[in-house]
């Protein structure tokens, strides 16, 4: 259980938001051209990292609008919060 | 005349001494009764790593000690290590809430969990360690017109694949379970279930004991305390482990450490199709007998037994983010309970004592991975996700065939890592008896 700050509305408890798991996967741009093994990599593999983890969030019971998050997923500590679009704030 | 001896205690000794020796029985417990039971022998050794191994098995959870007993007694394998970080049993295997079932809608779970149920049956007498299986019956609630469908479908489904099943009226489900609230103005009314007999629940801690005492006596390693730091790898072929108790060369290595298996993988530089959540549970104070079965409900998300000592024994679901923490949050719990007390006003002052979670690694089919990989001579066990438990022995069985043949068994060939690239997927999402 915690806290997050949402970049639009502020600090609110977690059970406001719905975790859409890791961010930056970039959809294909040529579907059409992409190796079953590629589809694969796109729709299943993830890195589930224990520690540093970059991801999407939605404030489905508040502004309803997707952000990343930067999040320790050994400790649930959040160490940044960035908007759609924004780079990351640390590597 | 028939050749009776006399029956006393000198005779027992001699029937234990002959036949009995490290076994425990009637015999040795009466033995050690009479010493003030300060002579048990402890169950297994506590061995140094050797430098080198046939086939390590990391992680020491019921799945991993299995699989080196079967690699031992089925493969004629002996010269295996469990490497465990804590202490065996401490993670997912002390963590669930022990239920046994095998009512899987697809063929291929159908099989794979029915062949764990069966060597259930006999576990006990098998490992000679009473792991308290007790087939109470497992049933699965609907509460509305489509969990009536898809469970009256599943029924159907077990009944072909020979797994009993059966469907219970709303009246049906009252007397075999006099607690549960079939008003039909509650909420989510109870619009019938389904009934496995042969399922029940099995004493967790015990499974993992009795895996590790027969493995441990056919002369595989126990190392606990021993994390593993790396895979090391020799172009597409492992060549061992690092670990903090320094490094450890074998050609197999057979990968079994449920929330943690992606960190695993990575070591190896490889990926796998998983998320790690927290999974919860609860018990509460012991009570006298109340409930003598178990009882599921997919759409409210509760399930609820009751433990030899007398503690409800609760299962809540899992967090929506990726976590390490073995923890949960609150509000889960919040909506498992508020579910429990619809389905059982009975529970209303009943007091919880204990919360805790485990971390379970779910596959985006809900279906395990027990599989061979890219890399030569790695193999993972892994995706178990919310359901592990009921598998243990059949999950070990044809891991430890898997990595032995190099090759899946039969029952296992559908579960491999490779569906996740041909679409061949085992979706059990919404066909399992409970969400996922």
């Amino acid at each position: 259980m915690f806290i997050i700050n949402c970049p639009y509305c502020g600090e609110r408890d977690q059970s406001e938001f719905s975790c859409g798991g890791e961010a930056h996967i970039e959809r294909p741009k040529q579907p059409t051209e992409l190796s079953d093994d590629q589809w694969a990599e796109y729709l299943f593999m993830r890195k589930n990292i224990k520690g540093i983890q970059f991801e999407r969030w939605n404030h489905i019971h508040g502004c309803r609008k997707w952000f990343n998050v930067v999040r320790d997923t050994s400790n649930d500590k959040i160490h940044a919060v960035y908007k759609m679009g924004e780079r990351p704030p640390i590597k | 005349m028939c050749n009776l001896k006399p029956l006393n205690i000198q005779y027992l000794y001699s029937i234990y001494e002959q036949n009995m020796k490290n076994k425990y029985s009637i015999f040795s417990l009466i033995k050690n009764a009479l010493s003030g039971h300060e002579n048990w022998q402890r169950a297994w050794r506590d061995p140094e790593p050797k430098k080198e191994y046939d086939v390590i098995i990391i992680g020491g959870g019921g799945h991993g000690l299995a699989t080196a007993y079967y690699l031992a007694k089925k493969h004629k394998l002996t010269n295996i290590a469990v490497i465990e970080k804590g202490w065996i049993g401490g993670g997912n295997t002390g963590r669930n809430t022990t239920i046994i079932r095998s009512n899987y809608l697809w063929d291929a779970s159908a099989g794979l969990y029915d062949h764990a149920l069966k060597i259930w049956e006999g576990l006990s007498q098998e490992l000679n360690y009473n792991v308290m299986f007790s087939q109470r019956g497992v049933i699965n609630l609907a509460h509305n017109l489509q969990d009536v469908r898809d469970l009256k479908r599943r029924t159907h489904a077990n009944r072909l694949n020979g797994i009993d099943a059966a469907w219970l009226s709303t009246e049906e489900v009252k007397k075999f379970c006099p607690i549960i609230n079939t008003s039909q103005n509650i909420r989510y009314p109870v619009l019938g279930g389904t009934l496995q007999r042969r399922a029940g629940t099995a004493r967790h801690d015990a499974v993992a004991w009795g895996y590790a005492r027969s493995a441990d006596k056919m002369g595989v390693d126990i190392i606990q305390n021993c994390e593993v730091k790396g895979i090391r790898r020799s172009g597409d072929q492992v060549e061992g482990i690092e670990t903090t108790k320094g490094f450890i060369k074998t050609k197999k290595i057979g990968v079994v450490a449920a929330g943690h298996s992606s960190v695993l993988a990575n070591m190896a530089g490889i990926r796998l199709p998983l998320e790690s959540k927290p999974l919860q549970a609860l018990v509460s104070e012991p009570v006298k007998p109340i409930i003598d079965t178990v009882v599921m409900s997919n759409a409210v998300h509760a399930y609820v037994s009751q433990s030899d000592k007398g503690e409800l024994v609760i299962g809540a679901g899992t967090d929506s983010y990726v976590s390490y923490t073995q923890r949960g949050s609150h509000n889960i719990v919040e909506e498992t309970l508020r579910a429990i007390l619809e389905l059982y006003p009975i529970f209303s002052r009943m007091k919880m004592l204990r919360q805790w979670g485990g971390i379970v690694d779910i596959c985006p089919d809900a279906s395990p991975i027990i599989s061979k990989t890219q890399v030569k001579g790695l193999y993972f066990n892994c995706g178990w996700g919310t359901g592990g438990f009921k598998a243990t022995p059949g999950s070990g069985d044809l891991f430890a065939h898997t990595i032995a043949n190099d090759e899946p068994h039969r029952l296992n060939a559908s579960f491999n890592l490779n569906r996740f690239v041909s679409g061949d997927l085992v979706d059990e999402h919404g066909a399992a008896a409970v969400a996922h």
